[in-house]
């Protein structure tokens, strides 16, 4: 199991993936779908990829859900900048966060999220003391930034992948 | 199947305030780019196009699809879930070259 298959859900993500993209469910796309469901986690094994665990299916739903409300709500704060007449007024910076989150699945994910969120890109991370390094376009408060990443999805992504 | 004439009135009014929101985010994001002063500033903005704005003209390609063709078209949400996922890749190589240039 484990050698043949060593990422079952990747498999079946990917059969998934391929039966959307030809919107179809017939014979011959799900057996291609098997094929790469089967091949591409081998080429992946080679690579030792950390297996990701989801051990709360509840957490994974908040996380989306706070994402999806702070995407919405930072789409609209970065707008109100841009479109503010006169010369521009905001503090940009870095800002600097401790984290405990040390898997790489996990922060892989974090990421994705404050990469998605206008307003806050990644710029880097040491990783050996884990302190990660973020832009943010209007930081008015840097302990809020630090608190906002920490509570809401660094402790949501532990507790997914750690 | 139905026709494009055929199609109710709700669906196509919702279909073009989806399309005209999604295209007023990007436009704003665009506009963004042009006016923040320096590098990392403005990678900022076209992230307004690339979430809201790709959201809102894949929620009016998934509305007026289904609706036309009378059954669930979602494959669009792949476009969210590969952009969300490969942006991080593009954008960290830029930022770490700016960040390289600036030490």
């Amino acid at each position: 199991m484990t050698r043949w298959l060593p990422y079952p859900r990747l498999s079946v993500a990917l059969l998934a993936l391929w039966l959307l993209l030809n919107q179809s469910v017939g014979a011959s796309h799900i057996a291609l779908g098997v094929v790469l469901g089967f091949l591409a986690p081998l080429v992946m094994a080679n690579l030792e990829v950390p297996r990701a665990g989801w051990r709360r299916p509840g957490a994974v739903v908040r996380l989306a859900g706070w994402v999806f409300a702070d995407i919405v709500r930072s789409n609209i704060a970065v707008a109100k900048i841009i479109l503010r007449p006169g010369p521009l007024c905001h503090t940009s910076g870095f800002v600097t966060i401790p984290l405990e989150l040390r898997s790489p699945n996990g922060l892989a994910a974090l990421a994705c999220i404050i990469t998605a969120t206008p307003g806050t890109i990644w710029v880097r991370l040491d990783s050996a003391e884990g302190l990660l390094v973020i832009h943010v376009l209007d930081v008015i408060d840097e302990n809020t930034w630090i608190q906002t990443i920490k509570n809401r999805y660094e402790r949501l992504l532990m507790e997914i992948f750690e | 199947m139905m026709q494009t004439a055929a199609m109710p009135d709700w669906v196509a009014l919702l279909t073009a305030a989806l399309l005209l929101l999604g295209a007023s985010i990007t436009l704003i994001g665009s506009v963004g780019l042009l006016r923040l002063r320096n590098f990392y500033s403005r990678v900022h903005a076209p992230t307004l196009g690339s979430t809201l704005g790709t959201g809102a003209t894949l929620a009016a390609s998934i509305l007026w699809f289904s609706v036309l063709q009378t059954r669930p078209v979602i494959h669009e949400v792949l476009i969210a879930v590969f952009m969300t996922v490969t942006t991080p890749v593009t954008l960290m190589l830029l930022v770490r070259a700016a960040f390289f240039r600036d030490r």
